[in-house]
This record gives structure tokens, sequence and C-alpha cells, in this order.
């Protein structure tokens, strides 16, 4: 798979990674070549009884030397902070458009989930070339989502969402790894990254077996679980309207003001005596124990299909 | 006729020294004497050093084939942790404090015995049950959550002996607490007339700022394992998101104490080099103010870089930027030690006795264990590389190469002073250079296997890695023989060794003017210094071949 010394780059942030990691190797190889080269240097020139001109000390070995070399470390060091960092600031926020995929990690399997329902277990097919958001979530301990050739990492939490975004730019199968010790069989919680061109892609996704999409999913949960009984327009219980949510600031009972992201909607759904809507009573029971991640998953997405269809009307 | 004749005084008696003082058994386990009490903790290390040591060896024999030939998954867990708890906790951090530190603190500032010669005896024996916690976690079937607990599998999930092992780890960081006030509060109030604190050896310095980490962020640590134990025995809802805890706040509490204790385990280590080179150099040490100036900042900063553990937490960008910023600041005095002990050869003496092998050993290691971290504080490297066989090659450069070297070069250049006794300096010399080869061999592949992506902590892994393994699983067979022959040749020279002088190296410091070994007080007369530490040659000079200017450990009239 690897060549010996060489870890395929297969995505676009794996290329600014390396440069990255190629600078700093060969600023430290400098650093090594000076360091040792002048401890050997002084090793053999003023071993002890040799020759060497001994006498004062040159005047130039003064405090202003040391400030010298202080100075230009600091300065090396913070050029090396401000490259390393800004070069990751893109990778922070994953682009708009991109597609979105589901991943649940437990002891110790990868599942994932397209967003047409198609469902994979320890393995993610991606199309190439188009960026790829994983909205993540753990069922029990932390795990870590990890692909080395695309060199992405990204932990997996229980009770909360993480995410993490690449685009492949390179067509083949690629390991993922579980990166956080997570238990008994940590080593054995591996999957394959398959990498197919985009029209693969398409024909791979709709030769699934058909599952609901998420929001789909979402909507009859949304039902079943008896959320509709207050949520929905009809309803006589006095309840916040979900439809636009997503995505907008929502005033708060205790003068704060959140945004409506998916850790607001878990949040809401799993604590919701958490955030309370400001004119509203915290009447709404605690859903906790009664859905699993993957259903909130399929809620949180039925509410963020909410807000696209408020924006087509 | 001596100076005391002179001065119209009887000749003192010969009086035993601190070895010979006494023999029961009772004299050493109720000693008060910090000499004593380093000898305690030396023994006691050194059987934990060779514990977790065991440990990982069949971890490192496990690894030669990828796919466990040998151990079952969950073995191999308990291994890996009972070597990081066992070596960071019951080795590394008491290893240079507990034992140099404690046997040469008082020496070198010119005391008798530490501040609190009890409280120093009742941290030992706070170790040993410590230790024995421990211990019974293992006898009693392991824990297998890694050195570093991690909740929630730590707290909810786990269902190995976490409480004892964690105990043991609480109990272990009392007697850490304990050895750090007793040494602030020596450095404080027992340092002889005329030693000034700009006159103070930079070991002790060393010992001074470790100190100060000790008794500030073990606290801490205190803190987050009584959380575990309270969510685990308890019930608890403290790091269960399910019920309104935060898995990660456990992460902030462990790493605020645990990257502060890299800085415990290797500012002493630097200390002891600090005294080393410029003794075989014959050479005042280059910029001593800016030496005790970065070590002050590395125990300042380093409460601030804990984040850099978290970079793939989920942490906040902004939180993630400033943690990777102050880590790059945090190398910034680490690099100019390095610079400072290479400048302090130049225009030297310079002999290669063995603790001289073992200390610009750690130069090496320490260097290329340093340089490794900038790739960590980098962010995007560091989330490629964080918990990989990169990081694990990283902290072993630093706690093993970098700590473990100096503890040997400590190891060898008072072992004359401790022990009255010359060890083999040819074997000696041998282990040292076998030791830097062996720890080269086998933790530099782990920098390859990690940058190509193998994940650390795994039984079993791709079979693209077992080069790596197979490169490391060899180097660290030399590496136990370099660890195991100073435990024979020192032992022989207890029995068969020369008889050493009071200064066999011709170093400075106040230790070099007692006996070797030292009486039980440490000094017949109270010593006075009236000169700054190194004083191997005049000020501005080169180094000379004259045996150097020593402390006058002679009352002066």
């Amino acid at each position: 798979m690897n060549s010996l010394f060489r870890l395929p780059e297969a995505s676009t942030h794996a290329v600014t990674v390396d440069h990255i990691f190629y600078l700093l190797l060969v600023l430290s190889g400098a650093t090594v070549v000076l360091v040792f080269g002048l401890i050997l240097l002084f090793a053999v020139r003023y071993r002890r009884g040799s020759a060497a001109k001994r006498g004062p000390m040159p005047e130039i070995l003064s405090r202003e030397f040391e400030i010298g070399w202080t100075v230009a470390t600091l300065l090396t060091f913070a050029f090396l902070f401000w490259w390393a960092s800004s070069a990751d600031l893109s990778s922070l926020a994953a682009p708009t458009g991109a597609l979105e995929i589901h991943v649940v990690a437990k002891q110790w399997m990868w599942k994932t989930q397209h967003s047409n329902g198609a469902r994979e277990i320890n393995a993610l097919h991606v199309p190439l070339e188009k960026p790829v958001h994983l909205l993540m979530s753990s069922q029990d301990v932390i795990h870590s989502f990890f692909v080395p050739a695309f060199r992405v990492k990204k932990d997996v939490l229980p009770g909360r969402d993480t995410d993490l975004w690449f685009q492949a730019s390179k067509t083949g199968t690629f390991p993922l790894l579980c990166a956080e010790y997570c238990g008994t069989n940590h080593s054995v919680m591996q999957g394959k990254i398959v990498v197919m061109r985009q029209d693969d892609y398409a024909k791979w996704l709709v030769q699934q077996p058909e599952g609901d999409d998420l929001a789909h999913e979402g909507a009859k949960l949304f039902v079943s679980q008896g959320c509709s009984g207050c949520h929905a327009g009809s309803s006589n219980v006095h309840a916040p309207r979900l439809a636009g949510l997503y995505g907008r600031a929502v005033q708060l009972a205790d003068g704060r003001t959140v945004s409506a992201n998916d850790a607001y909607i878990r949040d809401s759904i799993l604590q919701p005596k958490r955030d309370v809507v400001a004119g509203f009573e915290p009447i709404m029971p605690s859903f906790k124990g009664l859905l699993d991640d993957g259903e909130i998953q399929s809620l949180t997405a039925y509410i963020r299909s909410l807000r696209e269809e408020q924006q087509n009307d | 006729m001596t100076d005391a004749l002179l001065a119209g005084e009887l000749p003192l008696p010969p009086r035993p020294d601190y070895l010979r003082h006494g023999s029961t058994i009772s004299s050493w386990l109720a000693t008060t004497d910090h000499k004593r009490i380093a000898i305690l903790y030396a023994i006691t290390i050194t059987f934990f050093f060779f514990l977790g040591g065991a440990a990982i060896t069949a971890v490192r024999l496990e690894l030669f084939q990828p796919n466990g030939w040998l151990l079952t998954s969950d073995t191999y867990n308990k291994l890996f942790s009972f070597h990081g708890i066992i070596m960071v906790w019951f080795f590394l951090v008491p290893s240079i404090p507990n034992t140099f530190g404690n046997f040469l603190l008082p020496l070198m500032i010119g005391a008798p015995d530490v501040a609190f010669p009890r409280l120093n005896l009742f941290s030992w024996y706070l170790t040993v049950a410590a230790g024995a916690f421990t211990v019974y976690a293992l006898v009693a079937g392991g824990v297998d959550t890694g050195w570093t607990f991690y909740t929630p599998y730590s707290s909810m999930f786990s269902n190995t002996h976490v409480f004892a092992a964690a105990a043991g780890v609480f109990v272990v960081g009392f007697a850490s607490i304990a050895t750090g006030v007793n040494f602030i509060a020596t450095t404080h109030m027992l340092r002889a007339p005329g030693m000034t604190w700009f006159r103070l050896p930079l070991f002790v310095w060393a010992i001074y700022a470790t100190s100060l980490i000790m008794v500030l962020a073990t606290p801490v640590l205190a803190i987050s394992l009584l959380l575990v134990i309270a969510e685990r025995v308890l019930g608890l809802p403290i790091f269960d998101p399910a019920r309104g805890g935060d898995p990660i706040l456990f992460q902030h509490l462990f790493w605020f104490y645990s990257h502060p204790a890299v800085y415990i385990m290797v500012l002493p280590a630097m200390g002891v080099v600090s005294e080393i080179i410029p003794c075989f150099a014959r050479r005042r040490i280059f910029g001593y103010d800016f030496m005790v100036y970065a070590m002050l900042a590395i125990a300042g900063v380093g409460f601030f870089v804990w984040g850099h553990h978290m970079f793939v937490s989920g942490q906040s960008a902004l939180a993630s930027l400033v943690f990777s910023f102050l880590s790059f600041i945090i190398a910034v005095p680490s690099a100019i030690k390095v610079f400072n002990w290479t400048a302090s050869l130049y225009r030297g003496q310079i002999s290669f006795e063995s603790p001289m092998l073992y200390a610009l050993g750690f130069v090496g290691l320490f260097t290329t264990g340093g340089l490794s971290g900038l790739f960590l504080a980098s962010i995007p490297v560091d989330i490629h590389v964080t918990d990989t066989y990169f990081v694990v090659a990283h902290f072993h450069y630093i706690m093993v190469g970098g700590s473990v070297s100096a503890f040997f070069a400590g190891l060898h250049f008072w072992w004359p002073k401790v022990t009255g006794k010359l060890y083999p300096e040819s074997w000696a010399k041998f282990a040292a250079i076998l030791m830097y080869a062996g720890f080269n061999m086998t933790f530099l592949p782990q920098f390859f296997a990690g940058y190509l992506g193998m994940p650390r902590r795994y039984h079993t892994y791709p079979a693209e890695f077992q080069i790596y393994n197979v490169m490391s699983s060899a180097g660290a067979a030399v590496l136990a023989i370099a660890y195991l022959l100073p435990l024979g040749y020192l032992t022989w020279s207890l029995f068969y060794g020369g008889n050493a002088a009071k200064n066999p190296w011709g170093a400075t410091g106040l230790e070099w003017t007692t006996g070797s070994p030292p009486p039980p007080k440490n000094f017949d007369r109270q010593p006075r210094v009236d000169r700054g530490p190194y004083d191997y040659h005049a000020e501005g000079m080169s180094a000379g071949t004259d045996p150097p200017e020593m402390q006058n450990a002679r009352e002066t009239r």
C-alpha cells in the first residue's frame, strides 16, 4: 500500500500539511547539523590537552550575543507558528455545498450514512474532488477518525457532534483508523475509504439498498416520538415552531442568544431545560435514553431540511 | 599542620560517614537523613524502572509480528498501561528530584539536611504505599486505560482495576507535593552564608523550578483522578455526557497537570547536565543567568500549553491557535539551553569520562526530541501525527532519551560521592555509547511509522508497518542491555570498587568539599560561599588545566 517512506497525498489538505512538514524537516535537519556539528567540532578541537588556542574569551561572546540568538529563535518560532497556522485556517470550516455524510462510532466499528440513506459499516465511499463534510458522534467512548492518506483526524465524542472535512484528490482505497484508544479491540477498529470518480460514486450510490434518507427518517421519528404533538404548526400547545429554525439566532429566556446549530438541537432534545427559548414555558420532557445517536442525527437532519423548505417558499 | 590545628583546635576524631553511621534495619527505615532517604528512593525507583521495563519488553516482543502472536488484546492493553503508569509516576517524576535532589540539594547549598526531614521520610512511605496500590492493580488483573485515564472509558467502560491504579497515582501525587514543599523551603531557608540566589548551582535552580511545578500542578492531577473515582464508584455524573457531564473536561484537567509534568521530568535532567558539562569542559557555564531565566520561563509557560494535546479533541479553533503559539514560545528557552550547553564547550579542556558521554547523549537526544516538538506545535502537522507513533517517539526522546540519559549521567557523576566507590570506567563508557545507539535504534523508526500513520496503542497493526516495529524491537533489546549493564558494574563497584577521593572529577560545588561518602550532617563546619558556581577559570578567560577554585568549606577567620 504505502512505499517505505512515502504516504500517499490523497487529499488537497495532505499537500498543505506535507509542505509544512517538509519545511520543519529541513529546518530541524539544519539545526541538528548545526548543534551536532558544533559539539563534534568543539569536542575534537578543545579536547583536553589539545594545542587549540584558549586564552581570553573573544569579545563577541557577550550578553548581546546571547540576546541575539534568543531573539532570532523567538522570531523563527513566531514565523513557524504564523506559517503553520495560517495554512490551517482554510481547513477549519467546510465549504458550503459540501457533501454531508454522517458517521457514528462505537466499540469497535465505524458506521457511515450517506445523504440518501445508504449505510456502510467500516467503509466509506466518497467522490473524487468534491468536498465531503463528516458529522460524527460516538455511542460510547471517545474514538478518533483518522485517515492518514488525507492527513485528517478528529476525535469522535459521545454526546456531542464533531465534524471534519476533506476533498479527495486521488482515487483508490485508503485506510481509516481509530486513533483514540477505545478499549480491547481498539486496534481492529479499522475501515477503508474508497475514493471514486464522481460518476462512479453516483452509480454506486443508487445501487445501494434504498434506506430512507436522514431527513425522511427524521420526519417519521418526529411523528412517532410525539414531537409533532407540540411542535407542529397545528398544535394547541405553546411550543416553538421549528421551520426556519436551523442556523438562526435564538433568544433564550435567560437573556442569552445562541445559534441554532446541531449541538443546540441535540441539547434541546436531550436537556430541554438548559436553553429555554424566550417566551416559552419549560414544559418539554427530555428524550434522553429514548433516542440513540443515529436517531438524533436523523431528527437534526429533518429540522435542517425545514430550513431549506422555508428558503424555497 | 591542618587549618584546624593552626586555629588552635584539636583535630576531630574520625567519624563514620552516613552509610556506616548505623547499620540496623530501623536506622534505614526510620532515618531522617536526606542522603539515606535518597538511597531508599533510589532502590524503590530502580525496582519500578525494571518492572515498567519488563512490561514494555513483552509489548515490544509482541510487536515483532503484526498479528498479535503472543498476547491477547486485553493483556497487551494492560501491559502498555502499566508501563506508562509505572514509568511516569513511579520512575520519571521521582527519578532525579527524589534521588539526586534529595541527596544533593542540602549538600549543594551547604545545609545539614532538608527543611523538613521527617516529611521527607513520610514522602518515601507514601511513594511505597502508592506503589503497592499500583502493583496490586497489576497483580489483581491489571488496568487497561492507558496512563492517561481518558474518560468516559476509564470512568464508565473499563472493567479493569482503575480504582486501585488511580488511587496509587493519587497517593504518589501527595509524595510529590510534600517533596516539592520540602525542597522549596530548603532552598529558601537553609542556604549557607554567602550562597546567594545567583550563586546557586543550576541543579539547585532546576530542582527549585521543578518543585514549584510539583506543588502547583499535582493537586490538579489529584482532583481529576478523584473525579474519575467519584464517577466510577459513586456514580456521580461528571464526565458522562448522557447525564450532562463532559468527557473533555477530564482531558483539560489531566493535561493541565500532565504537560507541566513533562517539565517535572526534564528540568532536573537539565540541571544535572548543567553540572556535568562545565566540569568536564573545565568551563564556566555559558550564560548562567539566561539558564536560570530559561528554567523559570519553562516552569511558568509550561502551565499554559496543555491544549496542544487536544488539537483534535474538538476544542475551539481559537483555543488551538493560542495553545499552538504558546507551545512555540516555550520551545525558545529550551533552544537557548541547548545553545548554551554547546557554547560552554567552546575553548574548553574537554575530557570524555562516562558522565560527560551520558550528558552529551542527553544534549543530542533532547535536541532531536525538542525539534520533533515543533512538528507537534504546528496544528496541521499535529492533527496528522497526534496519537500516532510520532508522538510516542517524540515524548520518549524527551522523557527517556533526555531524562533517563541525564539520570545515568548524574548516577555516574555522583556515584563516587554517594557510595564512596569507583566503578570501572571503560564499562561505563561502553554502556553510555550503547545506550545512545540503542535509544536511537528503538525510537527513530517510530517517527517514520507515526508519520506514515501507525496509531499508538495498537495491539495489531497493518503489515506495512512491520519493518519499523522490528527495527524498534531490535533496538529495544540493545537498549535493555545498556540499562542492565550499569546495574551490574555499579553493584560490582560497591563490593570491589576502589575508594573515591573527596573530589574525583575536580569539580566545583560544595558537595565536593566534604567526604565521599559525606558525614551524617554533611559538613564538619558550616561552609561559607564566596564565589559563584562553575569557577573553573577566571572570568572572561578560556578553560585552563589548573584545579578549580573550590568553595571554602571551612569557617573563615
